[in-house]
């Protein structure tokens, strides 16, 4: 007998107690909790999402579309970066007055090639304020999940209002589950030593969200 | 400290030297009262904690009432994204499929997320026999790994350990398992996790094949969920070439929305976080990004047993936050290693004796290792009711009885050493069963009263050692309620 068989007849056998419950499975539980929590104007719910960025230590910028190539230079130059890594779909206005070389990530590099690399500069999928998340789907302009992860310094683009929700429910609703998604709220951290949080392990130690509107 | 819980003597004895150890007592309290607070927190800032926790329970619940059609369900899911699944009866089968798994790359090493199932399974000793070296890559796991340690903690394996010993431990080991810790290296929190960062970095640029577990799987889509804090997991499902994840089966849930349930309850419960730093969700492979190969063994070992088990297969919803160790006062004091499983705590001593049986001494002490204070129900975001479960695991180590073990249906005996509870039970049955004797009994216990004595005599004094025997009243209450009515007629 397979380990397939052995398994589920062990659980049909288990349950011989248990009468089927057949309603629809949105009946059969019941979801009393709130879609999302507190009522908010737009513009409060977009401070909110600074706020609890702000809270787990990524670095919170706001400025209009005219901004963000300057602040873009100005953020990877702070940070004395020589190149950048580049989805292959951002804006390609973004990085138009930045200095450092632009990398593009090519299947055939080596991770190794990645570590080399002092940013990287994203867009995101989906932010969420009561968390202070942002998601990753890579799309075009977020590229695949490794580029946004071996750099040590990343700066990920949030339009809003647009790409800004309240709540973990309203995200889900959001995002295509057969995507491959990264949700990030914060800088890497650990809180392996006395339970005590510290920021900085394997992700990117600098995380600089640039609240685009 | 050796590397396996394979013989653990019972709990009492067991806990008898962390009790004594004031080092260890200072590190947990310290870390259970910090996590402690902040978990309160973090749960009083969502009004509607109680619906979660309620729907939470109900989405686990029924899970598991139809827990064969999921696992078909995720089945059909995972294979048509590109994974393929493997089943697994016990913990040799997943070794043996892993190992085979990890053989047909050729690879002689793996990186390792944090996993409970392959800590359960000793995977990585496993592989070890088989040659391949697994490295484990959460800070805590990697403590562990390099100490020659067992885990303490569900998320925090290492939480036994202070910043001066983890740093004594990466000075001393690291050099043997890749880059040596860096010259120079302080016991400060920031310094140690750079320490490992740059320790672990080399292996993960050049990791070929990747294991995991996962902490959600969904029926519907075929994904999976990690939730993590320090990147490694995401090095780990990213980076190499091969991904092979072994999931317990009671992982599953059926639709993507229900994620919006347990991403809320999570974080806030395990490491007081609104969100945790990283969640990865990948739905078997994806042409240009991360692994082109994906597996999933999904695991049974002991939990279609626990299943089986009315009372007992509630444990099952868990979701592995370890809110319950840290809040336990007997987890605060015994520690960890006291209950000789990698699933230590409340949660512990109700899932490893159904997992293994209450055949060893171990499992057979767990259910006794609570005082019954219901703290740890309090605080589980699905509402597994620890103390419920504790008792009745005592009736059955006590009594004996049908149970199930690796599918098989048995009758278990009653266990040794609790012959005077059995008699006591039984003497008690039979005089609730002759009220006359009972009136008797009682009115002879109330006139003899000032006699009786203040502590119990023989070996059974130890109990009043530290507690009053109760005191008798003057008169049986049946006695009182039949002279005064319940106290209608104003007399007492």
């Amino acid at each position: 007998m397979s380990g397939r068989e052995r398994i589920l007849g062990r659980v049909r056998r288990a349950l011989a107690d248990v009468t089927p419950d057949e309603r629809p499975y949105e009946e059969a539980v019941a979801r009393g909790y709130l879609r999302e929590h507190g009522d908010r104007t737009t513009g409060r719910t977009v401070e909110l999402l600074a706020e609890n960025l702000a809270d787990y230590r990524a670095v919170v910028h706001r400025c209009t579309a005219r901004e963000l190539p300057d602040l873009l230079m100005r953020l990877l130059a702070g940070r004395g970066s020589r190149e950048v890594l580049v989805p292959p779909g951002l804006p390609p206005g973004w990085l138009a007055a930045a200095d450092p070389v632009q990398v593009h990530d090519r299947t055939a590099d080596t991770a190794a090639r990645l570590d080399q690399v002092d940013s990287v500069v994203t867009g995101c999928a989906v932010a969420i304020a009561e968390t202070g998340t942002i998601v990753l789907d890579g799309s075009p302009d977020q590229g695949r999940r490794r580029i946004s992860l071996v750099p040590d310094h990343h700066v990920c683009v949030v339009r809003v209002p647009d790409q800004v929700v309240s709540s973990v429910p309203q995200a889900l609703e959001r995002l295509d589950p057969t995507r491959p998604l990264t949700w990030i709220s914060g800088p890497s951290a650990t809180s392996d030593i006395e339970l005590d949080r510290v920021e900085g392990v394997h992700g990117p130690r600098t995380l600089e969200v640039v609240v685009l509107g | 400290m050796s590397g396996t819980f394979v013989g653990m003597p019972a709990f009492p004895e067991a806990a008898h030297d962390a009790v004594a150890d004031p080092t260890l007592r200072r590190n947990l309290r310290h870390a259970t009262h910090t996590i402690r607070t902040r978990r309160a927190k973090a749960v009083g800032e969502l009004a509607d904690w109680a619906e979660l926790r309620e729907a939470g329970r109900r989405i686990k619940d029924h899970t598991l009432r139809h827990l064969d059609r999921y696992l078909v369900q995720l089945e059909e899911s995972v294979t048509a994204a590109g994974g393929t699944v493997h089943w697994a009866a016990d913990a040799d089968e997943a070794n043996r499929i892993v190992a085979r798994l990890v053989a047909e790359t050729g690879e002689s090493e793996v990186v390792k997320v944090k996993s409970m199932a392959t800590q359960e399974i000793g995977l990585n000793e496993a592989l070890e026999a088989g040659g391949v070296r697994a490295y484990e890559t959460d800070l805590a796991e990697l403590i562990v790994q390099l100490g020659k340690d067992r885990p303490s903690h569900i998320l925090v394996p290492a939480i036994h350990r202070n910043r001066a010993e983890i740093r004594d431990i990466f000075r001393t080991e690291m050099g043997a398992w890749g880059r040596p810790a860096p010259e120079g290296l302080t016991d400060t929190p920031a310094e140690l996790a750079e320490a490992a960062r740059l320790h672990l970095r080399e292996k993960f640029l050049r990791a070929r094949v990747g294991i995991s577990g996962a902490n959600f799987m969904v029926a519907e889509t075929g994904t999976l969920v990690v939730v993590e804090s320090e990147g490694n997991g995401r090095m780990c499902l990213t980076l190499p070439e091969t991904l092979i994840s072994v999931v317990g089966i009671e992982k599953v849930v059926p639709t993507w929305r229900d994620l919006e349930v347990f991403l809320q309850t999570l974080p806030r419960s395990s490491t007081a976080e609104r969100m945790n730093p990283y969640t990865s969700m990948w739905t078997g492979t994806t042409d240009g990004d991360g692994p082109r190969t994906f597996h999933l063994v999904l695991l049974d070992n002991g939990r279609t047993d626990t299943l089986a088990d009315r009372v007992g297969r509630q444990a099952l919803r868990c979701i592995r936050c370890s809110a319950c160790l840290n809040v336990c006062p007997v987890y605060e004091r015994a520690g960890g290693h006291a209950y000789g499983s990698v699933y230590p705590g409340p949660i512990g001593a109700i899932l490893s004796p159904q997992l293994r049986g209450t055949g060893s001494a171990i499992d057979a002490s767990l259910p006794y290792a609570s005082s019954l204070c219901g703290a740890c129900y309090e605080v589980c975001p699905v509402a597994i009711d620890i103390p419920e479960v504790l008792v009745h695991l005592r009736e059955r180590v006590v009594q004996g009885g049908p149970a199930v073990r690796q599918g098989n249906r048995v009758v278990l005996k009653p266990a040794k050493g609790h012959a005077a509870e059995r008699a006591a039970m039984r003497a008690a049955r039979w005089a609730f069963a002759h009220p006359g004797a009972l009136r008797a009994g009682q009115r002879l216990a109330s006139r003899t009263r000032r006699l009786h004595p203040r502590t119990l005599p023989g070996p059974v004094g130890a109990w009043t050692g530290s507690r009053d025997l109760p005191a008798v009243p003057a008169e049986p209450f049946r006695d009182w309620w039949q002279r005064t009515r319940g106290g209608k007629d104003g007399t007492r």
